[in-house]
């Protein structure tokens, strides 16, 4: 029945129904991401933030959260900097963890593709 | 922690709420939604409890939903409760309480304006006296009706019928309570429990024998947000709203839901009607829908009153599955029988969801 009007999805985040392998997978690969506190001095230092709308915070708040596809389009503006790791406050080698989940993205045999594509961007 | 710690902790949640002598103001709304609602508060404060609550007929509107949708400014609202005020005063009475969740709001914001900016409270009582020759006392106390019944739980519960049980089984039934936005959002210290443990439903829900439900979206609006309903490009918000929020009780499996605003009951039944047209889903058993109950409705059905006399049958969901619940007996032919049987009209059944 059309009423004139209609439902929005909810944009609430159901934590028993997400899939949370993305996250378990990053785990295991940078295992320190479990101590990362949110704090956004990664976000604050990036050069490619304000321009690509980059933020590794963001990201592993969506992977967290089960929106894969939300983290694959902001790391796609990632350039490897390393900027964020210098400002850790707790450590975590958060360059290493950008690059291994680009490379886990897009398989090893294409593991620089996502890489090329930043420089294309830039 | 010692008990008296927090006990001690606990009375600074608390509210002080006048046993008797109350001035009662309607709502503008709730005669249309549910016209037992406001009718059964009085019959249980003044014939039941021989509590002393006066209206007056010649009060108003308290000018909150039109302040609220953006109509009419704030001073007009101001001189229009400053008659309110003036009405209470020629009655004799200190105490007011209202029917509306957000006429609570708007006379508390309005008395919080006025100590912060007595100037302006100069002014409207100017414009007072200019408008109908009238001069007011601020009130001693102000509730909502909600806290005077909350107040007296114990003694309809000592009174009671029925108790929120399933007769079948024996267990209590699972309640939803839902408290409207404006009671303790807006001023936390002027609610029972405050904005962080407003228990001013719970307490009566757990009082009647049922179990209150606790879900993630539970303190989430309504979707009425005045506007967001009253302008029709927005009520896509206000149904999203609603969704959200069965959505998020759907597992819980409740029983019913009470309410204790003039928004929140009527969009909590009408909505599940609206989804399951769109959506083709339903959120009680069987195919029915969760009845939504003010809380006077509900201090009603338990102090056993004829549900048809409550009013019960206008709401969108059916009461009926509820009632066989508590093992309430009704006559399902007198359900569209008004004052002296006179036959009102049936409404159209909906397609999807389920009614009696």
């Amino acid at each position: 029945m059309n009423f004139g009007f209609s439902l929005s999805p909810s944009s609430a985040v159901n934590l028993d129904k997400i899939d949370l392998s993305l996250y378990h997978k990053m785990e295991e690969i940078e295992p320190d991401v479990r101590i990362c506190i949110g704090c956004g001095s990664c976000s604050a230092t990036c050069t490619g933030q304000p321009f690509s709308g980059m933020s590794l915070r963001k990201v592993i708040l969506a992977i967290q959260r089960g929106r894969e596809n939300e983290a694959r389009e902001m790391l796609s503006g990632c350039m490897l900097c390393g900027k964020c790791t210098m400002v850790c406050p707790r450590g975590i080698n958060t360059r290493h963890l950008i690059l291994s989940m680009c490379r886990y993205w897009d398989g090893e045999d294409h593991g620089y593709n996502l890489m090329n594509e930043v420089e294309v961007k830039i | 922690m010692i008990y008296q710690g927090k006990q001690k902790i606990w009375s600074d949640y608390q509210k002080e709420i006048p046993s008797d002598h109350w001035f009662y103001a309607r709502s503008c709304i709730r005669q249309s939604f549910f016209p037992g609602a406001e009718k059964y508060f009085m019959v249980i404060c003044k014939d039941l409890l021989g509590k002393d609550i006066f209206e007056n007929a010649h009060h108003t509107t308290c000018g909150g939903i039109s302040y609220h949708s953006d109509t009419i400014p704030q001073e007009t609202v101001m001189t229009i409760v400053a008659r309110q005020f003036a009405l209470m005063t020629e009655a004799g009475y200190k105490n007011f309480v209202c029917s509306c969740i957000t006429s609570f709001g708007n006379y508390t914001e309005i008395l919080e304006t006025w100590r912060e900016f007595p100037e302006l409270e100069a002014k409207i009582r100017e414009n007072l006296w200019k408008a109908c020759r009238r001069e007011f006392e601020k009130p001693e106390y102000v509730a909502h009706a909600s806290d005077l019944v909350y107040k007296f739980r114990n003694d309809i519960a000592e009174r009671a019928k029925f108790r929120l049980v399933n007769k079948e089984t024996g267990e209590p039934l699972r309640v939803v309570e839902h408290i409207g936005c404006h009671y303790s959002k807006m001023f936390p210290h002027k609610g029972v429990g405050g904005a962080e443990y407003p228990c001013v439903l719970s307490g009566m829900a757990e009082a009647w024998g049922g179990q209150v439900i606790d879900y993630p979206e539970r303190r989430h609006c309504c979707g009425f947000g005045f506007r967001q309903y009253l302008v029709k490009a927005n009520r896509g918000y206000s149904l999203s709203n609603t969704h959200k929020k069965f959505e998020s009780m759907e597992p819980y499996h409740p029983d019913l839901i009470i309410t204790n605003c003039p928004g929140c009951p009527y969009f909590l039944d009408r909505w599940q009607y609206v989804i399951s047209e769109m959506t083709g889903k339903t959120y009680g058993e069987n195919g029915y829908g969760i009845p939504a109950l003010t809380y006077e409705e509900l201090a009603g059905l338990v102090l056993g009153y004829d549900p048809w006399d409550l009013g019960l049958q206008f709401h969108q969901v059916a009461i009926e599955p509820l009632l066989d619940k508590i093992g309430i007996e009704y006559d399902p032919a007198k359900k569209y029988l008004g004052l002296n049987e006179k036959e009102i009209m049936k409404p159209a059944l909906p397609s999807v969801m389920k009614c009696c």
